[in-house]
């Protein structure tokens, strides 16, 4: 899913970093956001809806709309669409509000 | 607390340009951005601009985003930058609150504040249109040019305005297949140079159409869409279902200025100008004294007219506080003339009778 050629855009990309969602090894950028590296790595599902537990994905991409939240390092409502990945990252699906602990 | 003369939220075309004409003037501007980098929409705009030279038009919007960078580096003395930085609210005594870091807060207290913090994607109402692979155009934009990820295979666009056409345009660059454009208005609503560039790449854009439905188990699989009559209602059995993976909603934007309803600033809400926004005078200043406000968060326009009205504001709030440019007149009558310029002729006709309900005089 990553573009490599690109008739006016070369894309400076970061170091290559691992991170985890669902457990699950994956491999992203430095410099670029967790949403963008989970797309990357084809997945669409970020988490789902309160009540009816419908899939969600990204919407607005730049932290207005809260479609993207997510759990990272344990910390729930992450707007991943504007959090930089970083090494090591764990990031899960959330359940439900999260907590605060 | 941080004392400043003038904190500016929001570090988009209009932010930055308001910064650098405030810091022109010699007042200690403090610009407030919640994302790690500065250019706002304009770091993922790889089109070239219209407008006239001193909008920097045929120049592509993540260059202008440099160029404005410069000039505010030109400024350093009297410019604190700070990104990473939310605002999150403002109080009776003229405080604002902000978050650094996601982790701690802090206090601002400015002797005047300019808001630009933009405008945010409207939403379609249509049934499955919270499946994942339904995105807002400009995130799409922002996956594709700045991340370099591909949002899918095959995309429906719905909406040819202009961002609508220059998204489509810009998928193709980067080999993402657009199966057609759609619009639920009879007419084409962005420039017919861009229109008629997509339509010679094979693109159908129907006009009059509208989304039925969207189709898929956890992400969009199809897109079914209908035929409008001329009363918008929806004619049965004109229905055409598309294999996508992407819906693009690119139906236009409205202004974020939460911070001052909060702040206490009348606001009218004006359609031409697509939401909610702050009655102002000739000086943007809104009728909260010593609050002003450039960009799209007083009504969506264009790059070229934020960046203008950036300027404006700057150095009619400097002025404001005391801190006031050696050429202030012929500044003004200058920015006032490019605004008028920008808005003149057909194109600008909603916009000038949008603005004209809410400037007092
Ligand atoms: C997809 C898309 C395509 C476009 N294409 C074109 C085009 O081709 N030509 C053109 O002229 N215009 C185009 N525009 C419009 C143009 O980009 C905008 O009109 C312009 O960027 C508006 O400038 P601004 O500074 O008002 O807002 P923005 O560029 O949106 O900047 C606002 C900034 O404020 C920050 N912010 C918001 N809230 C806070 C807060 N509480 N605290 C701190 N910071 C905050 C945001 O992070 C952002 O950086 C497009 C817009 C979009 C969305
Ligand atoms: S997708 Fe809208 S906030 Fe992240």
């Amino acid at each position: 899913m990553r573009i490599e050629e690109h008739p006016i855009l070369k894309f400076k990309r970061g170091k290559k970093i691992k991170f985890k969602f669902e457990g699950k090894t994956m491999e992203g950028y430095e410099g670029e956001t967790v949403a963008a590296a989970l797309h990357a790595n084809g997945i669409l599902v970020l988490g789902e809806s309160l009540e009816k537990h419908r899939p969600r994905g990204f919407y607005c991409a730049i932290g207005n709309c809260s479609s993207c939240l997510m759990e990272v390092d344990g910390i729930p409502n992450v707007k991943t669409c504007v959090t930089k990945l970083e090494e090591g990252m764990e990031v899960n699906k959330q359940k439900g509000k999260g907590e605060l602990k | 607390m941080i004392n400043t003369d003038i904190a500016i939220v929001g570090g988009g075309p209009a932010g930055l340009c308001a910064a650098i004409s405030a810091a022109e003037s010699g007042a200690k501007v403090t610009l407030i951005e919640r994302n790690d980098e500065l250019g706002g929409q304009l770091v993922k705009q790889t089109h070239m601009f219209f407008g006239s030279e001193k909008q920097y038009a045929s120049t592509r919007g993540i260059d202008i985003s440099d160029i404005l960078l410069e000039k505010l580096e030109g400024h350093k003395e009297n410019v604190t930058i700070m990104k990473n930085t939310t605002v999150l609210g403002r109080y009776e005594d003229g405080v604002i609150t902000g978050m650094i870091d996601e982790n701690k807060y802090l206090k601002f207290n400015p002797e005047a504040l300019i808001v630009a913090t933009g405008a945010t994607e409207k939403f379609l109402g249509f049934p499955n249109n919270d499946l994942p692979g339904i995105y807002g155009a400009g995130a799409v934009q922002t996956l594709m040019n700045v991340y370099g990820v591909k949002p899918g295979d095959k995309v429906l666009m719905v909406g040819a305005g202009n961002i609508g056409l220059i998204v489509s345009y810009q998928l193709m660059q980067a080999g993402v297949k657009v199966e057609a454009i759609i619009d639920a208005a009879p007419n084409i609503g962005g420039y017919l140079v861009h229109a008629s560039k997509i339509r010679r790449m094979g693109v159908p854009i129907y006009t009059g159409h509208t989304v039925k439905e969207a189709i898929g188990s956890d992400h969009l699989e199809k897109a079914v869409i209908w035929q409008l009559d001329d009363k918008w209602q929806p004619i049965e059995g004109s229905e055409k279902e598309y294999d996508v993976d992407v819906m693009c909603v690119s139906v236009g934007l409205s202004p974020l200025n939460e911070l001052l309803v909060m702040a206490g600033c009348e606001m009218e809400y004006v359609p031409e100008l697509s939401g909610n926004v702050p009655l102002r005078n000739e000086d943007y200043e809104t009728t909260v004294e010593n609050i002003f406000v450039a960009g799209d968060s007083c009504g969506v326009e264009e790059a070229s007219s934020a960046m203008v009205e950036g300027y404006l504001a700057g150095l009619t709030a400097a002025a404001k506080i005391g801190k006031i440019h050696p050429q202030y007149e012929e500044k003004k009558a200058d920015y006032i003339k490019q605004l008028d310029d920008l808005r003149s002729g057909p194109v600008g006709k909603h916009i000038r009778s949008g603005i004209d309900k809410i400037v007092r005089r």
